[in-house]
């Protein structure tokens, strides 16, 4: 259960592992995959063979073995050559990780902006349009369990199916409602009226639902239009501009740090430093003082900017209803 | 005046060619603007002679009209709008107003530290609040009532949660806010033996010193947790059995919050709501510290940004369930990066990541979107992982 409903619902060190849990297999920061634990289940990966009759029992966060098979000696090598891997609890964050991808997702840095500005608080009521892979979603029920609601919107069925299923597995039905409607040409529907705390919109138009969800939002309510394109923001912008005060927008990003550990080449040192600033990709981490010849290389630790970064996601306008009146 | 604007955007002739800063322009004087003031003119009046007066005015594109108008109106004319406090709002307020204090913590930061540390519903958060209560408050929030907020320090005393006050929290979501010096939460586990580090420390350290330049904007109130966490200590030993299943809080530890109400309630602005005493930052009960060292936090925040963190969380790690995410704020990079390494090391950790979040916001306007001419570079950095088991009693080979 991705998130808690009652106390005794919320993973614990005295939790283990059960069949039917869904467990976030951890190769690597950047391989990850959603396994659902069934008896007699087998995982295969790079790392060898993985029998899930292995996990039952034990807590989350422990470290398992493969069977036997890894190939190319597989991660650390642990036992008798075997390859492991760490299973983890599913949360929000690494669902977005593990997700399968039926559209382009949201991913951490614009979601937890777009939960903290939509002012989200347990007991919301939110709606989304569109679905999409659930990214988003999965978050926003986080935020407004566990009385809250997700009321979202996709008009792709498959797609609505499929992200259904997922929030199912996730045990996140009792909070997230998933329906089939164009939120674009029919906007939100008409019964809900004043219903919603916040509104979240991601449309390749989001200027057509603007009033609909004007309408469908609370007095003071927030609303959000996530789009790519500065074009889409510009007129989603004119169109808030009417009946939505406080239209900001803004742009997110992330840059990751790589951290290593070395000793750079003093200024009249010529020799070869077996530590240094090499693009060694995954360099073995050495105990402090350790460095061979006994030359006292002063060891640091160092750490610069990631090379790669997402350059854009999307632009992300907020805005507040108006309150009648003012 | 927007509808005006629109419209002139594609055959906008003017230009700033026959514009010249001799500072003659405006026929009104400060004293003319003075007299106006006296009579009781209205800002709008006063906005509308400065406009008449100018005799640049006419010739300005309609785009520099509206910037002129919009300036004149801020400085004659301001408006000041009620706001809802909330996370977003206190802390867009103290990055402006005194970010010091907070330990220069942007609200997209703040807002990255809640998700990594997956707080949500029921959650047991542990944290270390070293700017001012921002983060207990706000994780306060996102737990309505649910869960705890176990607020840990070194030393003897806490550090301080005042801005808890600025959340307009109910009582139910105040009462999840307790205080524990790490000390105690440490002793619990049967695994205390290694940390000399931080028996060293509480030695050491004893009142927390204030490393952060504070700037004191806001009248310090009185800390009544000093008086209450010993009284209470007292207290709960004594009214309650010792249970060991507990696993929410029982009356008993409603019963004990109430009876305690009067001691440190200080209702802050009396009159409005009665219900919304402040009692933040009780000690947990001796059951809740059982439960957490059976148990394990659900996750932990740190944001202790003029602390060396790496001995800090070597000792906070343990308190965690397995599993459980936690994401660490710092000002500088270097202590994150010690920590990291650390970690890397210890292998108590996985998914370790630093990252930097970037915030740029943007003026959007027909033919004149661009990005803010200024923006603020730095919002904080944050370390986040996973902590792991690493007994290797999951060996699965037979």
């Amino acid at each position: 259960m991705m998130v808690p409903l009652n106390p005794s619902a919320k993973p614990t060190s005295q939790r283990r592992i059960a069949e039917g849990d869904t467990v976030v297999v951890y190769e690597r920061h950047d391989a990850m995959r959603a396994v659902a634990v069934r008896a007699g289940g087998v995982l295969q990966n790079r790392f060898g063979v993985f029998r899930h009759d292995d996990w039952l029992g034990r807590p989350f966060g422990c470290k398992v073995y493969s069977t036997g098979g890894g190939g190319g000696g597989g991660r650390g090598g642990g036992k008798a050559g075997a390859g492991f891997v760490h299973l983890l609890a599913p949360t929000p964050e690494l669902w977005t990780l593990v997700l399968s991808h039926r559209t382009q997702i949201l991913y951490i840095a614009d979601i937890s902006l777009v939960v903290a500005y939509l002012e989200l608080v347990p007991g919301c009521v939110v709606f989304e349009s569109g679905t999409g892979s659930g990214s988003l979603t999965t978050s926003l029920a986080r935020a407004v369990a566990p009385h809250g609601r997700v009321c979202t919107f996709d008009f792709h069925e498959q797609r609505a199916t499929s992200a259904r299923e997922d929030f199912e597995r996730n045990g996140l039905s009792s909070l997230i409602t998933v329906a089939v409607r164009d939120i674009q040409s029919e906007g939100f529907p008409e019964e809900q009226r004043g219903a919603a705390d916040a509104v979240f919109l991601d449309l390749p138009q989001p200027w057509l639902a603007i009033p609909s969800a004007g309408i469908t939002l609370k007095q003071d309510g927030v609303l959000c239009s996530f789009s790519p394109c500065i074009e889409q923001v510009q007129r989603a912008c004119e169109a808030m501009r009417s009946c939505f005060t406080d239209i900001r927008t803004f742009e997110i990003l992330l840059r990751t740090y790589e951290v290593r550990e070395g000793a750079l080449k003093g200024a009249t040192d010529n020799e070869e430093c077996n530590a240094g600033p090499l693009p060694q990709k995954r360099r073995r981490l050495l105990p402090p003082a350790k460095t061979l010849d006994g030359i006292q290389n002063s060891s640091s630790v160092m750490v610069r900017p990631c090379s790669t970064a997402k350059g854009h996601t999307g632009y992300l306008t907020f805005a507040r209803l108006r309150v009648h009146g003012s | 005046m927007q509808d005006a604007a629109d419209g002139h955007v594609q055959n906008e002739t003017r230009d700033n060619r026959s514009l010249v800063d001799n500072n003659t322009a405006q026929n009104l004087s400060s004293d003319d603007i003075e007299a106006m003031k006296r009579d009781g003119a209205s800002g709008d009046t006063i906005v509308e002679a400065l406009i008449a007066n100018s005799s640049t005015f006419g010739k300005k594109t309609v785009f520099s009209q509206e910037k002129y108008k919009l300036k004149k109106q801020k400085k004659y004319a301001p408006k000041v709008l009620l706001r809802r406090p909330s996370t977003r709002s206190i802390c867009e307020t103290y990055f402006k107003k005194s970010p010091a204090r907070i330990g220069f913590m942007r609200v997209d930061a703040l807002s990255l530290l809640l998700s990594m540390a997956n707080v949500g519903p029921y959650s047991d958060v542990l944290v270390v609040d070293m700017v001012g209560g921002l983060v207990v408050g706000a994780v306060a929030e996102r737990l309505g009532g649910t869960g705890y907020v176990c607020s840990t320090y070194l030393g003897s005393s806490p550090s301080s949660i005042d801005i808890i006050r600025m959340y307009n929290l109910s009582s139910d979501m105040t009462s999840r806010i307790v205080q524990a010096p790490l000390g105690d939460l440490c002793s619990l586990q049967n695994s205390f033996n290694a940390s000399s580090v931080l028996k060293d420390s509480i030695q050491a350290e004893g009142p927390e010193p204030n490393t952060v330049p504070v700037e004191n904007t806001e009248p310090s109130i009185p800390q009544p947790v000093d008086t209450t966490v010993s009284d209470e200590k007292v207290q709960s030993s004594e009214i309650q059995p010792t249970n060991i299943d507990i696993s929410e809080p029982t009356m008993d530890e409603q019963i004990n919050q109430d009876d305690n109400s009067s001691l440190d309630c200080k209702g802050n602005d009396g009159s409005s709501i009665a219900s919304k005493s402040l009692r933040a930052g009780k000690a947990p009960s001796p059951e809740r510290m059982k439960y957490w060292n059976e148990h394990g936090f659900s996750s932990l925040i740190v944001a202790a940004p003029g602390h060396e963190v790496e001995s800090f969380v070597a000792d906070l790690l343990p308190l965690l369930s397995y599993s459980a995410p936690f994401a660490i704020y710092h000002q500088y990079l270097q202590p994150l990066a010690a920590c990291m390494h650390s970690l890397q090391v210890s292998k108590t950790a996985i998914g370790l990541q630093i990252s930097e979040p970037w915030l740029r916001e943007y003026q959007v306007l027909p033919s004149r979107t661009h990005p803010h001419m200024q923006m603020n570079a730095f919002g904080g950095y944050i370390l986040s992982g996973i902590r792991i088991h690493n007994g290797d009693a999951c060996n699965g080979i037979q």
